[in-house]
């Protein structure tokens, strides 16, 4: 009998591939040969995303997963990534716990208030320039990138002006068509431009989280290049794909863009449903099992490598009825896309911040904001790890 | 109702903050939970519910 492999082609812009949503009625666990030939597994259940992602015998470690699709970086990546110490994403327990409890407390929900005012204020000038400079414009380079990265640059304390480069690299590395040679050619020049930062900080410390991270004295100048690298990359590709592609879904379905423009009490909630409902992190979390694990009466046994599907466990009816539809009024508490388990994204409180801001001072300016070309000819980021618009022509 | 945090295990993700803020907070320091009151009033009960379901470390429990 031939096994699934994973499909990635979407008939609709803003929907999971057919493919994978029909596989639903056959239960939430699916065999799936992953890229190299491995047989292992495909999660397309809420429920069953939640314990495999929570579950403390599923491993995040790049050298024990199998590649999900068959580009050279994830081929590479099996074979040892040479990403700096401390890019404590893809690590398990103790190690992983060691470099997250560092950083939690620079994240928490008090924290990422009193950065509101200064969010507030970015975008509007961000506004400030557009109307200056009147539509057409692309909303991905005038509004949805720069909010991110500027605070996110603010917070660490890396100079913004320098973002031309790292902004080409990270995007280097979450296309899925790029080389190794080349992904690690970027990797490289993160990692050296970080390390150098961290050098001068440690000389002439501010008041920003790296300096911070250098004072505390627990990590060493290699391991603060990969927190650092970590926190610089989840910041701009994260947020700044959610504003972009979330303001194509609120542009193709105009009652749901009035609602979110005209009523604030639904602001909250519509962050929370464009999240689910966009689910940009479209091609995993992955996970291999490190013992047998058994999940839904499904055996994973060990040594094999588990993929989630978010956007279909995102829309799983059981949870979300109706979730194949954009509802910024329905309850949409409890969505995977920051994940789950021990990994769950450790910058949400501050991308719900960065949403709950951008998105109304958005709609709100510019109450006539629409599409300057039709919604075909909108460039889809099918071709990143990371789901999004390349581009968003916009006008008023 | 009677809310158990168990800091050992916190990610500090601060769901339960932002779910129920009168009955949860962070830590300063690392971010892991803090418990305001462990047995939250009725009013509270719902929110305190969905904080509990929304812990991504499993560090909350109802007793």
């Amino acid at each position: 009998m031939s096994h699934l492999s994973l499909s990635i082609t979407r008939q609709r812009p803003l929907d999971p591939p057919d493919e994978v949503s029909g596989l639903r009625q056959r239960g939430a666990m699916h065999r799936m040969t992953f890229a190299d030939g491995h047989l292992g597994w495909l999660v397309t259940g809420y429920t069953a995303a939640r314990a495999v992602l929570a579950h403390p015998h599923f491993s995040n470690r790049p050298d024990l997963m199998h590649p999900l699709l068959p580009n050279r970086m994830q081929l590479a990546e099996r074979g040892k990534f040479p990403v700096p110490r401390g890019f404590f994403l893809r690590m398990d327990p103790p190690d992983h716990t060691r470099y997250r409890r560092l950083l939690t407390g620079q994240f928490t929900v008090r924290r990422m208030k009193t950065l509101e005012p200064r969010i507030a204020e970015i975008a509007d000038a961000c506004l400030d320039e557009m109307e200056a400079a009147g539509g057409p414009l692309d909303l991905v380079e005038s509004f949805a990138l720069p909010i991110p990265s500027l605070v996110i640059c603010e917070l660490l304390g890396v100079p913004y002006e320098d973002r031309a480069q790292f902004q080409a690299d990270s995007e280097i590395l979450i296309n899925l068509e790029t080389e190794a040679e080349e992904a690690l050619a970027a990797v490289g020049r993160i990692s050296a431009y970080l390390y150098g930062l961290i050098r001068r900080k440690r000389e002439e410390p501010a008041d920003d989280l790296l300096s911070g991270l250098v004072e505390g004295g627990e990590l060493d100048d290699e391991e603060l290049t990969g927190v650092g690298f970590l926190l610089l990359v989840a910041g701009h590709e994260t947020t700044a794909n959610m504003l972009g592609l979330g303001t194509y879904a609120l542009l193709t379905n105009p009652d749901q863009f009035a609602a979110m423009r005209d009523d604030p009490s639904v602001v909250d909630n519509g962050v929370e449903e464009l999240l689910r409902y966009l689910s940009i992190i479209h091609l995993g979390p992955v996970r291999t099992a490190l013992e047998d694990v058994e999940i839904e009466g499904a055996l994973i046994k060990a040594g094999e490598t588990v993929a989630v599907h978010l956007p279909v466990a995102n829309r799983d009816p059981e949870r979300f009825p109706g979730g194949e539809r954009l509802d910024v009024a329905r309850p949409a508490g409890g969505h995977l896309s920051f994940g789950h388990g021990i990994h769950q994204c450790l910058g949400q409180q501050l991308a719900r911040a960065e949403m709950r801001i951008a998105y109304p001072a958005l709609l709100r300016r510019l109450p006539g904001l629409r599409l300057a070309v039709s919604p075909e000819e909108v460039p889809m980021r099918s071709d990143m790890s990371i789901y999004g618009v390349h581009r968003l022509p916009v006008t008023w | 109702m009677k809310i158990k945090a168990d800091t050992s295990v916190c990610i500090g993700a601060g769901m339960c903050a932002l779910t129920a803020p009168e009955v949860f907070d962070q830590s300063e320091e690392d971010g892991t939970v803090v418990l305001l009151q462990e047995s939250p009033p009725e009013t509270l009960e719902d929110a305190s519910r969905r904080a509990v379901t929304l812990c991504p470390s499993g560090a909350l429990s109802l007793e």
